[in-house]
């Protein structure tokens, strides 16, 4: 039972004042996203066989290096927004959703580092 | 998590339902509408109402009225206008949020199911609790804000200026489409919902009104707006086909403006 007055709890603890650049940031990377998709898909369907050499000879190009790491980068920024908005949208218990924003935060860090890490190993080899 | 299921006193208990016949009825139309009395204490049920459409007038919220007067006066709903006006007749008929008063019994297919607002708290049969909703319209304070000493006569507005509020002064709050927003059902405590927000943006866009920064920086927060994710639910139920996901769309595009 709760005295506090309707619109006292409708005011709650009022504006944040942040959240432009999180959708603004969503839309960015989902434009950088639209050529970087294309080409991947195309440069997979064109590879001559899906064999570990002709991968590892596809990646170790300077251009399609650079390529690959703005996609990781796009891609995996782009997801660790929207699944943090997911997790806000479902998850109502502050700790529960505070240790979900966490692990998302971390393996989307850790995806992102070691995918562009295995660029650079092989376009650096 | 956000509540998926419904709680074990809110489920409907099936076997309450009451089924009241209309013996001798000429166009017999079976309404099945959600009955809840707080002062049992007894779970939701369906009830089964059969009207006699011959006798009848053509919308859904003449059939309610002729229950209530002609066969059960205990079912309890909001209606004023009988006009689509007011908002008060508003529910969820076939499963669609709308004004009771300007659905007609023909455009739905088979028995007509009635219930209340979706997610709303009820405080009985088809009338929703909407303290909540009419006090986020309150925080949004809705109403002209100037610093400009009020002039001696009316407030000036060119006409493109006063068409820009065109589709939204029509708003008649009655909350179908905030009742019909999934992020409003999970999030209702912080997210203001299509229809406030569609205050929101009437009052930012207009001309005379001095306080648009103050209102976008009230406004801007990952709950109170960002939690809009363009289900547009809100505006496929507008039963005045008004668009509020357009003008939540539109207040997105001016916090961007002064951000980059």
């Amino acid at each position: 039972m709760s005295y506090r007055s309707p619109l006292g709890r409708a005011r709650g603890l009022g504006s944040a004042k942040e959240g432009t650049h999180h959708f603004w940031v969503q839309r960015v990377t989902a434009v950088a996203l639209i050529p970087l998709v294309l080409w991947f898909v195309y440069s997979i369907a064109q590879l001559p066989s899906g064999s570990y050499e002709a991968v590892r000879w596809w990646v170790h190009a300077p251009s399609v290096a650079v390529a690959l790491v703005l996609f990781i980068a796009c891609a995996l920024y782009h997801s660790l927004l929207g699944v943090q908005v997911v997790i806000e949208d479902y998850i109502a218990a502050d700790g529960t959703k505070i240790v979900a924003l966490l692990l998302s935060k971390f393996a989307h860090a850790v995806a992102a580092v070691t995918g562009i890490f295995a660029v650079l190993k092989i376009a650096l080899a | 998590m956000a509540q998926f299921t419904l709680p074990k006193n809110s489920t409907i208990d099936k076997a309450a339902g009451k089924t009241f016949k209309s013996p001798g009825a000429k166009k017999p139309r079976s309404f099945k509408i959600y009955r809840y009395d707080p002062d049992t204490g007894a779970n939701p049920r369906v009830d089964t109402y059969e009207v006699d459409m011959a006798a009848c007038g053509p919308m859904v919220l003449d059939a309610l009225i002729k229950i209530k007067n002609e066969v059960d006066p205990t079912l309890t709903f909001r209606r004023s206008c009988r006009e689509g006006i007011c908002g008060s007749c508003a529910m969820n008929i076939d499963g669609t949020n709308t004004l009771a008063c300007i659905k007609g019994c023909d455009e739905v297919s088979g028995d007509v199911a009635i219930y209340p607002l979706p997610h709303m708290p009820v405080i009985k049969d088809l009338v929703p609790d909407m303290t909540h909703f009419y006090a986020q319209l309150a925080s949004i304070e809705p109403w002209l804000k100037t610093d400009t000493p009020a002039p001696t006569r009316e407030r000036l507005q060119s006409e493109d200026d006063r068409a820009k509020i065109d589709g939204l002064y029509e708003c008649i709050l009655c909350a179908c489409c905030s009742t019909s927003c999934p992020s409003y059902w999970w999030n209702s405590d912080r997210y203001l919902g299509p229809a406030i927000l569609l205050q929101a943006y009437r009052w930012l866009i207009d001309s005379r009104d001095e306080a648009t920064g103050e209102r976008l920086d009230a406004l801007e927060d990952p709950f109170k707006l960002y939690r809009c994710h363009t289900i547009m639910n809100c505006t496929k139920t507008c039963p005045k086909g008004l668009n509020p996901a357009k003008a939540i769309a539109e207040t997105k595009k001016m916090m961007v403006e002064r951000t980059v």
